[in-house]
């Protein structure tokens, strides 16, 4: 039996978020998020961790025995800071977990029906949120299969009912006329597709950024005026800047509305050997976050000077304190104000840049049945590869990813590969 | 009550009767088999050859539950061919070309031997009925014959036409007499009806050919057999031939296709797509100068060659033309010409898994009847209906078969649940358990469930467990013996320096690592045989994909274990569309697995069928 886990409150912003694990990897799963498996039925206060040790959130967390649960199975709750953002880097490390997933709608409530945890009244009830979860999944498969995703999604089916059914024609028809060697077509086939799934997969990323702000992070050397242009920026004392280089030592978020797109403005710790450890830590943090932004601006402090760090493709680098703007370059005082209005357009169009590129699919469902999809159909052009003696593995492999990607294709049954098998070759000798 | 006769009478003595009245006397139950003529028995209507991808599946498992296709099929093989040798294990498929006359030979003396089966020459012509219920036959003589249960299968008897070119007759199998009353009685439960087509090559005469000129198509080397018992051919091995049409013989179809019975508009039915006569494979792949033909032996002692690639409906004179155009056949002899033939069948979704008919109880329905093609599917059918009618004439516990077991169970379950739009053959990309659901493995999946249901024999009994007893000894030597990458390396090994140890076992999953790399490892490894070898090396091929697939599995065994009954009121279930409730009231699914596989279903609709269960499994409690 899967472990199953969903977020059990209203999707949004909210004072609190509750995701729900069910299943006999619940307790186990809330051991390797928070270290212990709290007592029973009490809630306690836990600070959830990833598996790279980094802090998730703090959240009050309650476990429910085998048969005293809604479902009747081992189950845990998870109440969170109702943050988009933490909820989602929760699903995010749930998915990461063999033997999760998440659940199917209304798959809770299945399974407290099956191990009769529900009374008549119940049950007589239930037809009526069953009733609402049916309409809410035709209207979600409406969404998806008119929009731009269902266009996407209907090339994928197409290419990969083209695929499976080559590999399924060599081995079936074996003894018939049909092609000896398919690879190259199924190995172009599955190459289209999984490159359209990994840009649609990074896309996932962009329109999350869209409803939930872009990160935009300003590094560069100690006192280049960093904190000073970024006050300049949010229009209010958000960092403090004085003389003294090393000033910020932790990350300052501003968040602010830059021509209609949310940005979150990252302020660093400047970049420089030293020898304090609270502000060696301070730059490491610096650097990882500036790496994983999705833009940098990048001061430096004259225009000969090396930016600190590599600009990535899109990154600003900008010549700082520079106060009659004098310069051909870039440049941009915070005190004066001097370059404010242009660094804003130019951040702003390389913003809307990234928004216009971002992908149509926005649930975490989708990344998730995107990332399998794609991982299995690694496996299955390795399969390939390795020749046309391991090509009932290739098959398995490509079933898989179809079957991933059912959520977005509708289904995809045998009749289909047959269909294409019967339509390409001529079979029967 | 009268006196039963029988336990359970069979009519048909084609490939579903014999498997259903021998699976049927198997479990103790006395059986009949009816047919017009003893030597119908065993008769092979179309291309003699048994086996194939999916087909030698099902003949596997019909011998794992020591059914008789397998056994007769060996003694009469003439020519072994492994379908897939070089793929993996769990798609390649036993075939094999069978001497006709041996057959039926074998298959009347296999018959005739067995226990509690006797066979009665006659012509069923009708059933007789206790209520709704089917309690035995009426025979032409005037006798009846009374059962607990009888298993129909009878083929394209319903309604059979038989079309060469513009010329068409009644009738079964070419020669045979229709049952007109029995099938009045069929047309008056008024069960859901199609009408399909199937077609045959013209028959030729072998010493005509001139074999010297075409390619040769031998056996295998080293023959694999059907059964589990058997391990070498009986019959003398002898080859096929192979020529091809061309462009000449594509001209004479084209301009001669307003004669041909098909495309004169003289068939109704529909045909299977992967068996298209000669003239749809010249129409619908017009840019192809050539097919390929088999020209395949049908005896050692018999001249008849059966062209496999090119049946045809169209009139004697072009079919003799077209065959004539052909390299090889150019001076040939039609001995029997070509024919299509169009049959009803009985819309297989009337049907339980069991096979019963839902509305007529007592009365199996196995083969062609039930809108499949093929020697293999109608034995698989046979043996499940011929158990099941036997289970139910001692009113004892029915068998239904699972996907996640068996092709049967994967066969059966695409009939009841999808129904029939061509003649329905079984591939292996049908079963999603494919890697699980080999032709190696169909002992240990089956073996001992049949011994459950009383169908194993004693010595097919002894000789499975002595094989799982070097089985599991082999394991556990593989398993127990662990090695460093450092020692793999050694032995030519690829592997990552992880530092783990891993066992034989896990090693013999690697691509390219085959068991001869482990005994160099480690010598005493050679001590296991070479068969427990084999398999042990198809298990541990597929060991990491079969862990993935058994999550699966248990999913399917949860939902097949919620049973939905007949007389469920889908009417009063709120929440369903009206196209879903339509599909869900033909099909009658019966347990909530068999309902998700219906098309168009919703993980919420399953949700809603299971919540109406539960609760009027309460009432009932609460009522009780």
């Amino acid at each position: 039996m899967d472990t199953i886990y969903a977020l059990a409150s209203a999707r949004g912003k909210a004072g609190v978020a509750v995701v729900r694990i069910s299943g006999p990897l619940a307790f186990w799963t809330v051991e390797k998020l928070t270290g212990s498996v709290p007592p029973v039925r009490h809630a306690s206060l836990r600070t959830l961790k990833d598996d790279q040790d980094e802090i998730l959130d703090k959240a009050l967390v309650i476990c429910f025995e085998k048969d005293a649960s809604f479902t009747g199975e081992q189950s845990a709750e998870l109440q969170l800071h109702g943050s988009i953002a933490i909820v989602k880097s929760v699903l995010e490390e749930l998915s990461k977990f063999d033997g999760l997933r998440m659940a199917e709608a209304g798959e809770f409530t299945r399974r407290a029906l099956e191990n009769e945890r529900l009374d008549l009244a119940q049950v007589e009830g239930l037809a009526d949120l069953i009733e609402s979860e049916t309409e809410a999944q035709r209207k979600q498969a409406m969404r998806v299969l008119s929009g731009a995703l269902g266009d996407k999604a209907a090339g994928w089916r197409i290419s990969l009912i083209r695929a499976a059914a080559l590999i399924e024609a060599t081995i079936d028809f074996a003894d018939e006329e049909v092609p000896v060697d398919v690879s190259p077509e199924v190995l172009e086939l599955l190459a289209q597709v999984m490159l359209d799934l990994e840009s649609e997969v990074s896309g996932v990323r962009i329109s999350e950024r869209i409803r939930e702000g872009f990160e935009v992070a300003i590094v560069g050397p100690p006192n280049v005026g960093k904190s000073t242009l970024l006050n300049a920026l949010a229009g209010r004392e958000a960092a403090i800047t004085s003389e003294i280089a090393g000033t910020t030592r932790d990350v300052i978020e501003v968040r602010m509305d830059l021509v209609g797109l949310p940005v979150t403005l990252l302020d660093t710790a400047g970049l420089r050997e030293t020898t304090d450890i609270v502000e060696t830590a301070g730059i490491a943090r610096a650097i990882e976050r500036a790496e994983t932004a999705d833009l940098r601006v990048i001061l430096i402090p004259s225009v000969d000077a090396e930016p600190e760090i590599t600009p990535k493709q899109g990154d600003l680098v900008v010549v700082g304190k520079d106060d009659t703007g004098a310069l051909e370059n870039l440049s941009v005082s915070g005190k004066s104000g001097q370059g404010i209005d242009q660094l804003v357009s130019v951040i702003s169009s390389r913003l809307s840049q990234m928004a216009s590129g971002a992908s149509t699919a926005t649930r975490e469902r989708h990344r998730i049945s995107m990332t399998t999809a794609l991982f299995t159909l690694e496996s299955a052009k390795n399969e390939v590869l390795m020749g046309a003696d391991r090509a009932e593995l290739a098959a398995e492999d490509m079933r898989t990813a179809i079957r991933a990607l059912d959520a977005l294709v509708g289904r995809v049954d045998v009749e289909n590969l047959l269909d294409e098998i019967f339509s390409s070759f001529c079979i029967g000798k | 009550m009268k006196q039963r006769d029988f336990d359970v009478i069979v009519v048909g003595g084609g490939h579903a009767g014999a498997d259903a009245a021998a699976a049927s006397a198997r479990t103790g139950a006395k059986t009949a088999l009816v047919t017009l003529k003893l030597e119908n028995i065993g008769v092979m209507s179309c291309n003699p050859a048994i086996g194939g991808l999916g087909k030698g599946h099902l003949v596997r498992e019909v011998d794992a539950l020591d059914g008789v296709m397998g056994r007769i099929a060996d003694k009469a093989g003439i020519q072994y061919r492994l379908l897939n040798r070089r793929k993996g294990p769990a798609v390649q498929g036993p075939r094999a070309q069978a001497d006709r006359k041996i057959y039926r030979a074998e298959m009347l003396a296999e018959l005739s031997n067995t226990p509690n089966l006797m066979i009665v020459e006659g012509e069923v012509t009708d059933l007789l009925m206790d209520g709704t219920r089917v309690s035995g036959v009426s025979l032409g003589d005037g006798k009846s014959l009374i059962s607990g249960a009888v298993v129909l299968t009878t083929g394209t008897f319903l309604n059979g036409i038989i079309h060469i070119g513009d010329q068409n007759h009644s009738g079964g199998r070419m020669g045979d007499k229709p049952s007109i009353a029995l099938a009045d009685r069929l047309y008056g439960f008024g069960l859901p009806m199609g009408r399909l087509k199937t077609g045959t090559p013209p028959r030729l005469n072998g010493k005509t050919i001139n074999w010297d000129i075409l390619e040769e198509q031998p056996g295998d080397v080293e023959p694999v057999l059907f059964s589990f018992l058997n391990s070498k051919p009986s019959a003398r091995q002898v080859s096929c031939g192979i020529t091809h049409t061309n462009e000449r013989t594509h001209d004479i179809i084209r301009s001669n296709l307003e004669r041909s019975a098909m495309y004169g508009g003289h068939i109704d039915g529909v045909g299977p797509r992967y068996c298209p006569s000669i003239e749809d494979k010249v129409v619908r792949f017009a840019d192809k100068t050539s097919h390929q033909i088999f020209l395949e032996p049908e005896g050692l002692d018999d001249d008849t060659v059966y062209p496999n690639g090119i049946s045809t409906s169209l009139p004697i004179d072009v079919q003799e033309a077209y065959v004539r155009s052909i390299v090889g056949l150019e001076n040939v002899e039609i001995l029997q010409p070509g024919y299509a033939i169009e049959y009803d069948y009985v819309d297989p979704r009337a049907l339980r898994p069991t096979l019963e008919l839902r509305d007529v109880s007592g009365l199996f329905l196995a083969g062609q009847i039930n809108g499949t093609t093929g020697y293999e599917e109608a034995a698989a059918q046979g043996l499940v209906a011929g158990l099941n009618a036997a289970k139910l004439s001692a009113e004892a516990e029915q068998v239904i078969f699972s996907r996640s077991q068996s092709y049967i169970g994967v066969m059966i379950d695409d009939l009841i649940t999808r129904g029939v739009s061509e003649p329905y053959r079984m591939f292996t990309s049908r079963a999603e358990f494919r890697l699980t659901l080999r032709a190696d493995n169909a002992d240990q999946r089956l073996t001992p469930l049949g011994n459950e249901f009383g169908l194993i024999g004693h010595q097919r009994m002894a000789s499975f467990d002595r094989k799982m007893t070097l089985l599991s000894a082999g394991r556990k030597a593989l398993e127990s013996a662990k090695f460093s990458p450092k020692e793999m390396k050694l032995a030519g090994i690829k592997v990552s320096e992880d530092g783990n140890r891993r066992s034989a076992y896990e090693i013999l999953s690697f691509p390219d690592v085959t068991i001869s790399n482990l005994i160099e490892l480690q010598p005493s490894l050679a001590e296991i045989g070479v068969e427990i070898q084999t398999q042990l090396s198809c298990d541990a091929l597929y060991a990491n994909y079969i862990e993935r697939q058994n999550r699966d599995v248990e999913r399917m065994k949860r939902d097949e274990a919620h049973e939905i009954p007949d007389d469920f009121d889908y009417s009063e279930l709120r929440g369903l569309s009206n196209e879903l409730r339509t599909k869900l009231v033909v099909v009658r699914p019966q347990t909530i697995a068999q309902a998700s596989r219906v098309e168009g279903m919703t993980p919420a609709a399953c949700t809603l069928i299971l919540a109406r269960l539960r609760q009027g499994k309460r009432m009932r409690i609460s009522n009780g």
